[in-house]
């Protein structure tokens, strides 16, 4: 495995409150490029507020306030004058249940770059969404019926849809907030295989409830509990030999 | 002017699209940077500032052109001496004569004058029309193409512009709500300016086309309102003696002891009867239960008018069953089935439970959708012109014409209207005590059907 | 023996409460078929009375096209045959009808025929030149007493002076159907034709393409506005007490009596803006204010029922809020709002009140071709019918009303096919 130290995002003393209640407690990380982390811990534990917070997702949420500082890429994100839509073009986003548009899959694809304007012509169009259904592991798949519609496909192809619709964007970051739990153990294997492959070229941060999974595709991982980050490092030391008893507890399935 | 004018406007906002892709497309091409937004957001920008300040200009033509045009020729018009003469028939005159819809034999000459004048004046706006609409367009594009830089966030200003929009047309109901107190408020003050208010709410005397004072201002009958409000109360009570129970009783069989299949057949049949429109209803009770109810009157030896408050009240009546049906129908479906069950539990009958448990508990629901009811029985229309009378007439016999006040309105105002004479003005003022009692009413029950379903959720 | 008294009490007690129980089902069986009775009954009573109205009653006439009465030649132009004597020509034909017919009879023979057959003659020539000296046998429309007389809707068996038609016309009319030369046939001037002071040639035409302008305008300004709105209110408002003034002002809004809307109308659109009177566009501009309530809370439900994961995902990959939502949240609620409005429109058609306010009241007998015309609408027309003191008017506005009524029906049937046909369950 090649080492890197490239800090790619850096949250400092993230506090999140919905309305009166605190759901993160001064959270800081460094999360490296290329790279795989894993965020586990229980159910309820912050893990999937963090995420949201990366790419400003809990802006929808009217009673979510976050306070602290995440940088990506040394810029500032937590601030009334991010730009959100091309923060968010940076960031993509897998969700938890597979969300494709009730449009067909070609469509889903091109969304992205015909919003952003990445594409001038119909033919580069084509070949962004040829590429991004290529590198999701899909195209195979659906290359003779492009123009069917996405909710056709099944969980596990619509969460690979929903990959490659991230794709498209050209993101640097991809976050993935339990993407396989919808799905049956053989499309999560394949999900499993692509994120270890898209790893090479995006920095992707996964929540899991698996702690099998977050063992097979990551590099690092961090443990929140109760809205704290109790650890974080090394995924293999962090299952091995982790330094926090909670950690060992949840890990050993004590709780959880 | 209408067509001309949508073109005009959509080749501005055209060219003024056009305008701004290209020069965002150049300030890119010279400058070799990334703009911040993309092309079209730049373009919409300009094309948003084109036409924002076309459609101002045309709407105020629309609105105010006439009535300038109007006053300019009034003003003008050489008035022979001892002529009575009407505005609005002056006015029109000169109109038919400027458009050549009466041939102008025959006019004076005062007239074909002012229809001259009328054409200039008409011609003369026209031209200052498009003249001023191609201005503000072009001024419009430039000032925006200015502030086009590749810095510039035309996205973020678009996203705003769009929710201006989308606030703008929520704010339609606002405005509407506005309009009408304005309305009702404005005409009303007018109205007791020269009726006084306790005229109008005491007294026992409405013969609006009757002058029976001698040195009263308006010289134009009298307003005292109670035999309206007295009429309109006993329609009412009519209305809901029919709807009440029939309605609560549908409501209650649907929802406690009829099978799903009934429920899904006699539901949509009840909405039909929802659907059907106010004058149908009309038709029904003027043709069909008036002259039921006369004869019938006669047969028991009362002496009935040939439109009455009952055949008014019976088929308001029968409009309103589907509506408190189906409030009720609600209302009774949100009692909890525990309580159900805890009656039936403990041996209670069918009866028994919807008696002693159910309805009590759906009470203050059952009394807010009653309270809805009234409120939508005292404000129908057309099924009381047509079948109630327009005779104020205080009276408890409902055998006997009386009159409402929605048909009172629609008397005042379909003959001809003047808005310096009480008569017309009166439509407002019963307008406005009609807007003031049902919203009240409606304030109220939904009040109540709120604090009821906090109770159970 | 006390127990047995008990037992006994109790099981006589059980039978009256028992009784009581099917008693009260019945009341509400009795209730729910009293409504739908009454349904029922309302129906008949509009259709039997409507069904004759698709019907004219028409009366055979032999008419000589005579050049010399006429004062035409064949090669006569338009404007010279709009001048030809063709009363003359009718006069004859009608003098002719019965023969040996004395002046008094002959009054009494005219006022079997509607006024229009003047124009039915002349424009019988118009389409047929040829005709000329000739004799033609027309069949020209009868006066509405007599077609009301036919059909059976005025009775004859009532002292003469107080019938429209007296004793030696009854018996003209007797001669005519005994002769066969008078008939019923379908009644096109119904749907042909504006309306009219003479019952027979009144028709719908006028006031149906007035209710399609009023109803064109409400759909122009209150399905975009009620998106706007229900967009902004469900996806963009702040939760702030003007946003909550606002929810609270469109449910207010839905109640207010359809008058109140007339007086808007009348107070403001017409006195302060200058709308211009009796036409489908304040007409339409009304109905759309007083719909508008409807349309939005049927908009914000079925934008609610789009699920909120789409909208995130269109969001995750950087669309902007607006974009999000008219790329994906209206469209997939398209079919509800289309729904909605459907329904708003179909209680705009039925509203009469606020149109007479501004004065779409008038009799107007042409029939109106654009937005800015002065124009009546059907609702109207059948107000307008049954307020009328002629007899003949009767089953026309129950026929206009059978008219309505299907056209409401097709509305509704429209809005249950694409709530069924497009409505996603998520």
């Amino acid at each position: 495995m090649v080492e890197n130290n490239n800090t790619k995002i850096s949250a400092k003393d993230v506090d999140v409150f919905y309305s009166e209640k605190q759901a993160l407690n001064k959270i800081s990380m460094d999360i490296k490029e290329k790279e795989v982390t894993a965020l586990i811990g229980p159910s309820g534990c912050g893990k999937s507020t963090f995420l949201r917070c990366i790419n400003r997702m809990n802006d929808l949420i009217e009673i979510c306030k976050v306070t602290g500082s995440i940088k990506v890429d040394n810029e500032e994100i937590i601030s009334s004058s991010t730009d959100v839509v091309s923060l968010r073009s940076k960031i993509g986003m897998v969700f938890q249940k597979p969300n494709p548009f009730p449009k067909s899959i070609f469509d889903n694809v091109a969304y992205g770059p015909s919003i952003h304007g990445l594409a001038d012509t119909k033919s580069d169009l084509e070949n962004i969404v040829i590429t991004s259904l290529k590198k999701a592991g899909l195209y195979n798949e659906v290359k003779d019926r492009l123009n069917e519609p996405g909710t056709s496909l099944s969980g596990g192809q619509q969460q690979r849809l929903c990959i490659a619709r991230a794709i498209a964007v050209n993101p640097e970051i991809i976050l993935m907030d339990e993407p396989c739990s919808a799905l049956d153990p053989i499309a999560t294997a394949i999900i499993e295989e692509l994120i270890d492959e898209l790893r090479l070229n995006y920095t992707i941060i996964i929540v899991t409830h698996s702690m099998q999974q977050a063992a097979r595709v990551s590099q690092k991982t961090c443990f929140f509990h109760l809205g704290e980050l109790i650890e974080s490092g090394e995924t293999n030391k962090i299952f091995t030999n982790p330094d926090n008893t909670k950690t060992q507890d949840y890990i050993t399935g004590r709780f959880g | 002017m209408f067509f001309w004018s949508i073109v005009l406007i959509l080749i501005g906002i055209y060219s003024s699209y056009i305008f701004g892709k290209s020069r965002i497309k150049k300030l890119v091409y010279s400058t070799n940077l990334k703009p911040k937004s993309q092309y079209n957001y730049h373009a919409q920008y300009v094309l948003s500032w084109c036409l924002l300040p076309a459609l101002i200009v045309y709407f105020s033509w629309a609105i105010f052109e006439e009535q300038i045009i109007q006053n300019l020729i009034l003003d003008s018009f050489e008035y022979v001496e001892g002529a009575a003469y009407d505005d609005g028939l002056l006015l029109a005159e000169i109109r038919n004569v400027a458009n050549n819809i009466d041939f102008s034999d025959g006019k004076s000459q005062e007239i074909i004058n002012a229809a001259a004048q009328y054409k200039s004046l008409k011609l003369t706006s026209q031209i200052s029309f498009y003249i001023s609409i191609i201005i503000i367009m072009v001024l419009g594009s430039l000032y925006a193409v200015r502030k086009i830089n590749i810095q510039f966030n035309a996205q973020d200003t678009i996203e705003k512009y769009i929710k201006y929009l989308l606030i703008f047309c929520s704010s339609i109901a606002v405005l509407t709500t506005i309009g009408i107190i304005f309305s009702l408020i404005f005409e009303s003050f007018r109205f007791f300016s020269q009726v006084s208010l306790f005229e109008f709410l005491f007294s026992t005397e409405w013969y609006p086309f009757i002058p029976i004072r001698e040195g009263q201002a308006a010289a134009e009958g009298s307003f005292g309102a109670v035999p309206i409000f007295a009429g309109t109360f006993l329609v009412m009570i009519v209305a809901m003696c029919v709807a009440a129970p029939i309605g609560l009783l549908t409501a209650i069989y649907l929802s406690e002891y009829a099978s799903q299949k009934v429920r899904k057949t006699v539901k949509p049949l009840l909405e039909i009867l929802a659907g059907i429109p106010t004058i149908v209803y009309g038709f029904f009770a003027f043709v069909t239960v008036a002259p039921f109810v006369k004869s019938f009157g006669q047969s028991i030896g009362i002496d009935a008018s040939p439109t009455s408050a009952l055949a008014a009240g019976l088929v308001m009546g029968v409009m309103i069953i589907p509506f408190i049906s189906s409030l009720s129908d609600d209302v009774i479906n949100s009692v909890p089935q525990s309580l159900r069950e805890g009656s039936l539990g403990i041996g209670a009958n069918k009866a028994e439970t919807i008696k002693k448990v159910i309805l009590p508990a759906a009470l203050p629901g059952i009394v807010g959708a009653f309270l809805l009811a009234i409120s939508r029985a005292i404000g129908e229309t057309m099924i009381v012109v047509v079948a109630a009378g327009t005779a104020a007439n205080l009276t408890a016999n409902p055998f006997e014409n009386v009159t409402t006040v929605t048909v009172q309105i629609v008397v005042a105002l379909i003959g001809d209207q003047e808005f310096d004479n009480p008569r017309t003005l009166s439509a407002f003022a019963l307008g406005l005590v009609l807007f003031v009692i049902t919203l009240s009413l409606n304030v109220l029950a939904l009040r109540i059907v709120k604090k009821y379903r906090e109770r159970y959720e | 023996m006390n127990s047995i008294v008990a037992q006994e009490r109790i099981i006589a007690l059980r039978k009256k409460r028992s009784a009581q129980d099917l008693r009260f089902k019945y009341y509400g069986f009795i209730a729910m078929c009293l409504a739908l009775a009454v349904l029922v009954f309302l129906l008949y009573s509009i259709f039997s009375r409507g069904f004759s109205a698709f019907q004219k009653t028409t009366i055979l006439l032999e008419i000589n096209y005579d050049q010399e009465i006429l004062k035409l030649t064949p090669d006569s132009t338009d404007q010279e045959i709009e001048k030809g004597k063709f009363f003359k020509v009718k006069k004859n034909a009608l003098n002719n009808v019965f023969e040996n017919l004395s002046k008094s009879d002959a009054k009494l023979i005219k006022k079997l025929f509607s006024t229009n057959i003047d124009k039915e003659i002349k424009n019988y020539y118009i389409d047929n030149p040829s005709v000329l000296n000739t004799t033609q046998k027309l069949w020209v429309t009868a006066h509405s007493n007599v077609d009301q007389m036919l059909k059976g809707n005025s009775r004859r068996d009532v002292p003469e002076d107080r019938r429209k038609l007296n004793d030696i016309q009854l018996s003209f009319i007797d001669q005519l159907v005994e002769e066969d030369r008078i008939q019923k046939e379908f009644n096109n001037f119904f749907f042909t034709r504006a309306d009219s002071r003479h019952p027979e040639i009144a028709g719908i035409a006028g006031s149906f393409m007035g209710s399609l302008l009023t109803l064109f305008v409400v759909f122009i300004l209150s399905f975009p506005i009620a998106i706007g709105a229900s967009v902004y209110l469900e996806e963009f408002a702040p939760k702030n007490k003007l946003t909550e003034l606002i929810e609270v002002n469109i449910s207010n809004l839905a109640a207010v009596p359809s008058i109140v809307f007339g007086l808007l109308g009348l107070g403001v659109l017409l006195n302060v803006f200058g709308f211009p009177r009796s036409t489908p566009l304040v007409g339409g501009t009304v109905l759309a204010l007083m719909t508008l309530p409807t349309i939005i809370i049927a908009c914000r439900a079925s934008l609610k029922a789009v699920p909120p994961s789409i909208k995130e995902g269109a969001l995750a990959i950087g669309a902007t809020k607006s974009q999000a939502v008219f790329h994906h949240v209206v469209p997939l609620a398209l079919p509800g709002t289309l729904t909605g409005t459907i329904i708003g429109l179909a209680q705009a058609l039925g509203e009469t009140a606020p149109l007479i306010m501004i004065g779409m009241v008038a009799f107007i007998p042409n029939i109106p071709t654009g937005i800015t015309e002065p124009s009546a609408s059907l609702p109207v027309q059948i107000f307008l019918w049954v307020e009328s003191a002629e007899r003949g008017f009767q089953e026309k506005s129950a026929a206009a009303i059978m008219i309505i009524l299907l056209f409401l029906f097709m509305m509704n049937a429209l809005a249950v096919y694409l709530r069924n046909r497009f409505e996603k369950k998520w």
